[in-house]
């Protein structure tokens, strides 16, 4: 393997998945809480389930850690059928989302709870231990108990303690829902960092979207049960397979219209009174007359003040608002008929330069492949 | 200045019901029989003024604290009730135990139902309780019928008036002093360390000594010290199920005072019973008090 191949086992036929989900459903009761999925996840992926709550993912996970067990449908890891396995003698570790400490153990018998379960000779343990506490630069704090140290380095005493037994496949389980949002950045990136040390193979619970963008290899979205896309960071944000992904992912405006007519990848949408259609591309065939929606993220979306040169797509409006975000700005632009288009730009110059303000009008413009045409 | 008087009111509570009885207990014990109404001397006149006081005190005297030490019955009741609560609070344990433990396990919508099964004996006045198991324990009782009628036994077996029935009497009547402590515990447990443990390679025997015992500790110790306390001065069950064997200070204090109406030696068997509470009670304090620490 040579160092600038990317990545992506995904894509590689020939490559075994480390887990594999076989239309896998479960039921509690009469809810379902997974619905028939298929899965991959390879081995040294930084895999992402993402959705809201309650769409089934944290019950994905926990099928994976033994704690739920299939109603339909197999897991396998390792190319063996993980059904029957008990979650003691499986080979992944969960990290909780209440991070699960032991408050009668200090940092450093929490970290040694997993190893002195398989037996293993006592210096063998304390080196493991030092190595973890090392990983997580956690050293002076080994003698403490959980309720005498921060909520961050809990978070780290726990990602430390499921690590410690080298697990085949490690769980987080909304692992930096209970950070500070500057404290969990550096923790994503701390994460990443330990998962390409040790080369452990991470699956990771979230319903923040901007996390799983940040830390994943690949993310699917889930709803109501379903695998509504799996696909890498940057294929969900720039082509969702549907509205519901392009709305969950990012902020977005969603335009929804009827397809006036298609020729080759070329397609135009009637969709508003008395404005231009929109021209656009898309691998989709679709039926003139046929419904469709035009999803567009704000920052493909250029305002100006006069009408641009050029542009595939320009709608003129007047500026409901401006959110102004210091590196950025929105403008909220209120067209004729009614509807708001959001737009971003960044603030390369000092506000004072600003060529409009609120109430003005202005033009927005996109190219035809800026935004994605979706029939769902 | 409201302040004060929130405070004040405990201590108000602490000072007429416990400390007034006491150092009058206190004072019968140092002093002497007598056959008269009361059955004790001096009694204290504060009529005869300064004179009349320094009298009072002069004729008191630690005689009957002597006594106690030089006839061998006390020490030996004393003893025997500390072995007999301590029996009788691990066997209490061992039963409450796993009720607890159960009825923290069960589904949530039950709970308030099982707590309140506990709780209903509490309706019931204890003396009847206990006068019941007497009819069901003695020679032609209820459990003797069961067994001979299962044919498990032929001859009926002796529970009534022994230190069995004492036990049995015990458990039954403390049960929820040690049941509703360890439930507190264990139904605040954080079932996800449970889960914790398995994860990290427990079996579901061995998360429960590793896990949910170590962090039930602070129960199982308040539902101990609350049987254990009171059992060493438990009068009631020993004289009514228990027989000539059950040597037990509360029934050698009830003898006293309405046997032999020797109040003054009684007195000096309280408070001397008293002495030996405060180690357990300072104890089950110091336990409350961590617990209290480590919740905050």
């Amino acid at each position: 393997m040579s160092p600038q191949t990317v990545f992506a086992p995904w894509e590689d036929p020939a490559s075994k998945p480390l887990i594999r989900f076989y239309g896998v459903t479960k039921r509690f009761g009469d809810f379902t809480a997974i619905d028939n999925i298929d899965l991959d996840i390879f081995e040294r992926e930084f895999f992402a389930l993402l959705g809201p709550s309650g769409c089934g993912k944290t019950t994905l996970m926990r099928m994976l850690a033994g704690f739920e067990t299939p109603t339909e449908g197999t897991i396998w890891l390792d190319g063996r059928d993980i059904g029957p396995v008990p979650p003691n003698k499986r080979a992944t570790n969960m990290m909780f989302q209440s991070y699960a400490l032991f408050p009668h153990l200090n940092v450093r018998d929490n970290i040694a709870f997993g190893l002195r379960r398989e037996g293993k000779p006592k210096d063998a343990i304390a080196a493991r231990v030092d190595e973890m506490l090392r990983l997580v630069q956690l050293q002076k704090f080994a003698g403490r108990k959980p309720h005498q140290i921060s909520g961050g380095q809990r978070q780290r005493v726990a990602l430390a303690r499921c690590l410690a037994k080298a697990p085949r496949l490690l769980l987080l389980d909304e692992p930096l829902g209970a950070l500070d949002r500057k404290l969990r950045e550096e923790t994503q990136f701390e994460l990443m960092d330990i998962q390409e040390k040790t080369g452990t193979t991470f699956v990771i619970v979230t319903h923040d979207q901007e996390e799983a963008m940040t830390v994943a290899s690949r993310v699917a979205v889930m709803d109501h049960g379903k695998l509504v896309q799996v696909a890498t960071p940057d294929v969900i944000y720039e082509a969702p397979v549907s509205t519901y992904v392009a709305d969950f992912i990012g902020d977005v405006n969603i335009l929804p219209g009827r397809i006036a007519a298609q020729d080759g990848t070329r397609v135009t949408i009637d969709w508003a009174e008395g404005q231009p259609a929109i021209a656009a591309r898309t691998r989709l065939a679709l039926a003139p007359g046929s419904a469709a929606y035009f999803a567009i993220r704000p920052e493909k979306i250029a305002i100006s003040a006069a009408r641009p040169e050029g542009a595939a797509n320009a709608v003129a409006g007047k500026v409901l608002d401006i959110a102004y975000l210091g590196n950025i700005s929105t403008y909220h632009v209120e067209l004729p008929g009614g509807q708001v288009i959001k737009a971003q730009s960044a603030n390369t110059d000092r506000i004072a330069a600003r060529e409009f303000t609120w109430e003005d009008a202005a033009w927005l413009s996109w190219t035809d492949a800026a935004g994605v045409v979706l029939d769902r | 200045m409201r302040r004060l008087a929130v405070i004040a009111l405990p201590y108000l509570w602490l000072l007429a019901l416990f400390l007034v009885p006491f150092v009058i207990v206190l004072k019968i014990s140092l002093s002497d029989t007598a056959i008269a109404i009361p059955p004790y001397t001096p009694i204290l006149d504060l009529s005869a003024g300064w004179d009349g006081l320094r009298d009072f005190v002069a004729d008191l005297d630690f005689e009957n604290f002597a006594f106690l030490a030089t006839d061998d019955l006390y020490w030996k009741a004393y003893l025997s009730s500390l072995r007999i609560a301590f029996v009788a609070t691990v066997l209490t344990l061992l039963v409450g135990y796993p009720v607890a433990y159960a009825m923290a396990r069960a589904e949530e919508s039950w709970r308030p139902l099982l707590l309140m099964l506990v709780i209903l004996p509490f309706w019931t006045s204890f003396l009847i309780r206990v006068y019941s198991w007497m009819g069901i324990l003695s020679q032609e009782g209820y459990l003797n019928q069961l067994l001979m009628g299962l044919g498990l036994i032929d001859q009926p077996l002796t529970i009534l008036n022994t230190n069995a029935a004492v036990y049995i009497g015990i458990v039954y009547t403390y049960l929820p002093f040690m049941i509703l402590p360890i439930y507190a515990t264990l139904e605040k447990l954080d079932t996800s360390l449970l889960e914790a443990a398995e994860d990290l390679g427990c079996s579901r025997m061995s998360a429960f000594w590793l896990v949910t015992v170590p962090l039930s500790v602070p129960g199982i110790l308040a539902g101990c010290f609350l049987v254990f306390i009171p059992v060493i001065g438990e009068f009631v069950i020993p004289s009514l199920l228990g027989g000539s064997e059950t040597l037990m200070i509360g029934k050698v204090l009830w003898e006293e005072f309405f046997s032999n109406r020797d109040w003054p030696v009684a007195s000096a068997v309280a408070v001397i019973l008293l002495l030996i509470l405060i180690v357990p009670i300072v104890l089950f304090q110091r336990n409350e008090q961590k617990q209290r620490e480590a919740g905050g």
